[in-house]
């Protein structure tokens, strides 16, 4: 049972502090994605799971077994590099067969497992070649090869699809998660790509700034955001945000001054609000739409259109200059540089206090 | 591929022109060294310039340094010098350089800035005190003596060459070779080492290049016993009244031999090495 928890993790490097207080659980078989925008300590986080960096304060433990003061073989772990850390002097074989050699492994045995490997990832072909002489799809599937091989308890991935192109990237994304499937190991992930995220996860762990802002499954992320950070990070395009004043509040909902001077009623808001209150309005590209249509309307003239065929974007800004994003039908007639109304249902608005904090969530629908 | 821009016919004469006349200036020298030394006396003096003619050729240089001087003696201490030493500069100056760029030690900077005065104070400066010690340790007259102060003198070099180059190895691959598994002993050897050979190519023939021309370590710690390396059993040509410039020139071109075959096997890393250096 190779879970993975670290109990109030902090790192620092000289003066400055990188991660602060980190407390998760992963559990054995999760598939498990550190998201962040650059500098925000995730790799940091991955390389103290690993062991190559040393934990500043608190307990890593994998499978129960505090692993604090090992060195990362004797961890059990296998790491694939962003940059596929092949040995470049070496063929193909050999970069499989490398660690399994130094850990004592029987010839044939050795043997047996690297052309195992090879098979699952259609390697058998490239054994002989070195890495100069592979794509780098074929680079990182040696690079993936390397880890099964050793059969660890825990698998760690480094921003491995950063280096690919858009095609070959969701290929190998998909290979990931049919992989992971297949070998039922727990793997830790970390990416700056929302979609890698939200695809590849059956929990994201959202970081900035060296704190875990929120993790969950990824649907809840994308419907519940304990805050702004959250909401604005996860989905694509992002959110919209409007700011707001609480006019009055009651039991049947509340009205907010919107930013550009409407004023809007929403229904049924969990939260208690006070009058004068500073909000944040925050809803989703895809859950608005052009036209009257809703209680939360909001007019605008459009910056840009982005057509993409079975949608269209539209980037608009209000009156007093919030920039709104909006995925209409793929045939819409909208144009850039006319004036637009855009609403949304009061189900579909999330809502946010002064410090980014939610207040209450989209109704999700059942 | 596209070629560069023509540059001017002019400037590109005067470059060529400038490498010929460097180029000239290098290898003339050693030119005239090969060329006299199958000269027969006279004809040195007389027409030192010339090549030699049915005339003039003459071996016999050669054969007053291979019958009548120890010369196979004298290459072979030469030899045994310059290669003990090489290996201990290169297997030390590797290791140290390695230990001196991964590991965050106490005194780790210390202990470059050491290395660099090291490479800024000539050792010569030291003569005294070295021949002090070896006489202490009973060394004078022995090859040991010579390989031991070689490998002083080469290592600061080297470790400091060397440490730049396992600076440019990506710190992936040894992070990677922990995760799988491998001993710091074996990282060394089978990742960064091998990666390290052109590296290793080019701090090979800058130490060995002073090593084998040297004359004052020789003189002053291993002048006799048949210890004696080559530049300095060239000297017993050279008297105070009379110098056998047959002999002399023919004991040069011999010991020039060694050097020309190491660039060759070794001038496709060389280049490498020194460019990849140059440009990071």
């Amino acid at each position: 049972m190779p879970d993975v928890t670290l109990r109030g993790i902090s790192k620092s490097f000289g003066t400055t502090q990188i991660l602060h207080d980190i407390n998760l659980e992963v559990k054995d078989g999760e598939f498990c994605v550190f998201v962040g925008p650059s500098g925000c300590g995730k790799t940091t986080l991955l390389r103290i799971i690993a062991g190559l960096e040393t934990v500043g304060a608190g307990e890593l433990s994998i499978g129960g077994r505090r692993v604090n003061e090992l060195a990362p073989a004797e961890r059990r772990i296998a790491m694939v590099f962003q940059s596929y850390a092949l040995y470049p002097h070496m063929t193909v074989y050999r970069n499989i067969a490398f660690g399994l050699k130094f850990s004592g492994g029987r010839k044939a045995e050795v043997d047996a497992k690297v052309r195992r490997t090879a098979e699952i990832l259609h390697l058998t072909p490239l054994l002989n070649r070195k890495p100069r002489d592979l794509s780098g799809g074929q680079r990182q599937r040696v690079a993936i090869g390397r880890a099964i091989v050793r059969e660890p308890s825990v698998f760690l991935f480094d921003e491995p699809l950063s280096n690919l192109d858009a095609a070959l990237r969701v290929n190998t994304r998909i290979e990931i998660a049919k992989l992971h499937r297949q070998l039922a190991a727990t793997m830790i992930y970390v990416t700056h790509d929302q979609v890698e995220a939200m695809t590849l996860a059956s929990k994201i762990v959202v970081l900035n700034h060296g704190r875990i802002e929120q993790a969950g499954a990824p649907l809840e992320l994308y419907h519940r955001p304990r805050n702004l950070f959250v909401a604005g990070f996860i989905g694509s395009p992002k959110m919209n945000l409007i700011k707001g004043r609480v006019v009055a509040s009651d039991a049947e909902g509340a009205r907010i001054a919107l930013a550009d001077g409407r004023e809007t009623r929403l229904r049924k808001v969990e939260a208690a609000l006070a009058p004068g209150q500073e909000v944040t309005l925050g809803i989703r590209p895809e859950h608005m739409s052009a036209g009257q249509g809703g209680p939360v309307a909001l007019e605008g003239s459009v910056d840009a259109v982005e057509r993409l065929g079975e949608a269209s974007y539209v980037y608009m800004h209000l009156a007093d200059g919030t920039n709104i994003t909006l995925r209409s039908p793929g045939d819409s007639k909208v144009e850039p540089g006319s004036a637009l109304t855009v609403s949304a249902a009061s189900g579909a608005v999330h809502l946010f206090d002064a410090d980014g904090l939610a207040l209450a969530h989209i109704a999700i629908p059942a | 591929m596209t070629r560069p821009i023509a540059r001017p016919r002019l400037g590109r004469i005067a470059v060529h022109g400038a490498l010929l006349f460097y180029t000239l200036v290098a290898i003339g020298p050693i030119l005239l060294i090969l060329v006299n030394a199958f000269k027969s006396r006279r004809a040195i003096f007389n027409e030192p310039l010339a090549l030699p003619t049915a005339k003039t050729f003459s071996l016999i240089g050669f054969d007053k340094v291979l019958a009548k001087s120890d010369f196979g003696l004298y290459f072979l201490n030469s030899l045994t010098v310059t290669i003990g030493s090489v290996a201990l500069v290169l297997a030390a100056g590797a290791m140290a350089a390695w230990a001196l760029t991964e590991y965050r030690f106490r005194g780790n900077a210390f202990l470059g800035l050491y290395m660099a005065i090291g490479v800024m104070v000539p050792i010569r400066l030291g003569s005294v005190s070295i021949l002090q010690l070896m006489v202490d340790l009973n060394l004078v007259n022995t090859l040991t003596a010579l390989i031991l102060v070689y490998t002083a003198q080469g290592l600061p070099l080297a470790i400091i060459l060397l440490a730049e180059f396992i600076q440019q190895i990506p710190r992936d691959l040894r992070d990677a070779a922990r995760c799988d598994g491998i001993g710091e002993y074996h990282i060394f050897w089978s990742v960064i080492l091998p990666l390290l050979r052109p590296a290793v190519a080019t701090v090979a023939v800058f130490t060995i290049v002073p090593i084998w021309n040297d004359l004052w370590f020789p003189l002053i710690l291993a002048p006799g016993n048949g210890k004696q390396t080559i530049t300095l059993g060239v000297q017993q040509f050279i008297g105070q009244y009379v110098i056998d410039w047959n002999a002399v020139i023919a004991s040069l071109s011999l010991a020039i031999a060694p050097i020309l075959v190491l660039y060759i096997l070794f001038s496709r890393q060389l280049v490498r090495g020194l460019t990849a250096g140059a440009v990071k």
